[in-house]
Order: C-alpha cells, then structure tokens, then sequence
C-alpha cells in the first residue's frame, strides 16, 4: 500500500479542533471496512464456541490481543495442546506486521500537544483498518487533530468488535449446527481471501505458496510446532528465492 | 476445581498472547522515525508472518478441527472456489458477498448432503 507523506502545507483545514476530529473519526467508521471487520470478529465468537472456551475467553483475547491472526492462531494451537511457548512465538510471529505498522504511523500523528506516554496508549489500537484510515485522513488535517481522530477512529472497531465477538459466540450456540459451520468457516476464507488479494507482490505470493503446501503437512507431523516451522521455514525459503531472483533480474 | 482451570488456563494463556502482541505496538513507538520499515529485517519477518498465517489458512481448510471436520473436504473446497470465484471474477473484489458465498456455500452444500443422502 502507497500512502502520501505528511503534508507540511498550512492549506490543511481539518475537522476544527481535536474534539471535532474525534467526532469526525466515528462517523467515518461506518462503512464498509468495519462491516468486514465486524463480520470476522463474529467468526471469531464462534470459533472460540467450537473450541470450548467460554465468552470471556474470547472478549479477553479480542480486548488485549486486537490482531485477529494471532487471536485466530491462539485459539487454535492452544486447542490442540500445544505448549505457552509455542503459542507465544506463533502469536508473536502472525502479529509481526504490526512492528512496522507502527513505526510507519506515529510520526504522523505527533504533535507538542500531546504527552509521550499518550501515544503508547494509543498504539494499542494500531490494527490494519484504523491504521490504514489514519495513514489517509491524518496527512490532511493538522497536527493536533491526528492523534484523536486515529484513537476515537481504532477504539470504536475496537469495541464494536468486542461486541461482535460476543454476538458470534451466541449466535454459533443458538443456530443449528449446519449453519454455526459457516460461522466458523467465515475467518479461513475471509483471510483466504485477503492472502489472494494480497499476492500480487512476488515475495508475499511466495511465501503464501510456501506456507499454504506447507502448513497442512507440518501440522500432521507435529500439531504443536508445525505452524511455527511453517512459518520459519516457509517465510525464509520464499525470502531467500525472491533475493535470488531479484538478483538475477538485476544482472 | 476443574471448572477453575478451565476459565484460568486459557486466560494466562489469552494474556500472554496479548502481551506478545502489544509488546510490538509499543515497540513501533519507541524505535519510530529511527528504523526504516521497509529493510531486510522487516522483508523477512513479512515473509515469515505470510507463510505462517497462510499454513494456518490452508490447515483449517484441508483439515479442520471440530465440527468443520465433520463436513466434506470436496465441499469446503467447493466453497472456498465459490468465495474466490465471486471475489475475482464476479465483484470488483467485494469481500462482504465473496465471504458470504463461501461461508453460505459450505453451510448450502452440507445442508443438501444431509437432506440428500
């Protein structure tokens, strides 16, 4: 994704004030984005039905974690047993992109106005659709609205998925079982989708290719440790073939 | 007691994965303006993140646990054709309708099984 640097230009009008900018960033979440999003979080209530954990099992995840890859690979490595070890480094590892995500973001929503520890606060709610909201609105309006407008916008996915977490746990539990299916069906093929979506870049088709042939086949081998060598091994393949590659595209 | 590690177990766990999770949020903040996020480090760690999610995504298609593993294999794949069918080809890429044929489809074609046979 290619996104516009700030723009230093005093042209930026914005929302008015801070307060206005907050107010600005929670109409602006509905849409599309957030239907979707809520839409997996409802997939995830479900999945955390089907492997017997309980609602506030899944609030929990969805309120601290708030990465949806990590939570889905949490609950189910810890559902097959694996160890706290091996469920931190696979959660660690899917949550990764979240690292430069971040340090793409905060320089974007500095400003004197606000104190350093606000910004480690607001960090939390760095997911994929508030963050790639603020990366387009923030560079528009001045300074002292970005901050607000980013939290006001990620903290209300947050709740709204909190919420939607809880409804996908119900519902799973009220439906009949053939349609509690789709539920839980919902979130392999939302980020079979997104993956598709995304391949269009050499290395990301790579290393999905080499995960995908990968993953069925380790996790038969070692349930534990098979999407952690997946991973590892799959990630690292597809690198070092894109640096060859590039290399003998470049002679 | 047995009730109590049920709740408790997974909750350490839950938090841990929160921990791990946030600790690169926070980590982002102290090193931005100081690291370039598109180095080598940040090319491999993208590569590993994808391959791993995507062994994650192919695994609870292929083979499913829980109820999912109950439905027949040639009908997940048949449903996860029809997401992919209507995301490429049918909509300019329209998310909400290509995962509702998925997930429809598989609930659609599991229902006619039963009806069926």
């Amino acid at each position: 994704m290619t996104v516009a640097p700030a723009s230093p230009h005093p042209d930026q009008t914005g929302f008015g004030s801070p307060r206005a900018a907050a107010r600005a960033a929670l109409r602006d979440t509905a849409g599309a984005p957030a239907v979707v999003l809520g839409a997996s979080f409802i997939g995830f209530g479900a999945l955390v039905r089907q492997n017997g954990l309980s609602l506030w099992h899944g609030l929990l995840s969805t309120a601290t974690g708030w990465a949806l890859p990590g939570q889905i690979a949490l609950v189910e490595l810890y559902a097959v047993g694996a160890s706290v070890l091996a469920i931190a480094l696979a959660v660690a590892l899917s949550n990764a992109r979240l690292l430069p995500m971040t340090v793409t973001l905060m320089p974007l929503l500095r400003a004197p106005r606000w104190s350093g520890w606000t910004y480690f606060a607001a960090a939390h709610f760095v997911a994929v659709t508030g963050w790639a909201a603020a990366m387009k609105v923030c560079p528009r309006i001045p300074e002292d609205e970005r901050l607000p407008y980013f939290t006001a916008f990620a903290a209300a996915l947050w709740a709204m998925t909190m919420a939607t977490t809880a409804v996908g746990f119900f519902l799973a539990g009220a439906v009949p079982g053939y349609v509690s299916l789709g539920l839980v069906f919902l979130n392999p093929i939302y980020f079979m989708l997104v993956f598709a979506g995304d391949a269009n870049v050499r290395m990301r088709a790579l290393a999905l290719g080499a995960g995908a042939v990968c993953g069925p086949g380790l996790h038969l081998v070692a349930p534990d440790w098979g999407l952690l060598i997946t991973g590892l091994l799959a990630g690292t393949l597809a690198y070092a073939a894109e640096k060859l590659w590039s290399r003998r595209d470049g002679r | 007691m047995g009730d109590s590690a049920q709740l408790w177990g997974p909750v350490a766990v839950i938090l841990i994965g929160g921990l791990v999770t946030y600790l690169w949020r926070a980590l982002g903040v102290a090193l931005s303006g100081r690291i370039d996020p598109e180095g080598p480090l940040f090319a491999w760690t993208a590569c590993v993140a994808y391959a791993l999610l995507a062994g994650l995504i192919a695994r609870m298609i292929l083979l499913p646990r829980g109820d999912l593993a109950d439905t027949a294999t040639l009908d997940r794949l048949a449903a996860a054709a029809a997401a992919l069918l209507v995301f490429f080809l049918l909509t300019r890429r329209n998310m909400l309708l290509a995962v509702a044929a998925g997930s429809g489809g598989l609930v659609l074609l599991t229902w006619l099984r039963g009806a069926v046979l």
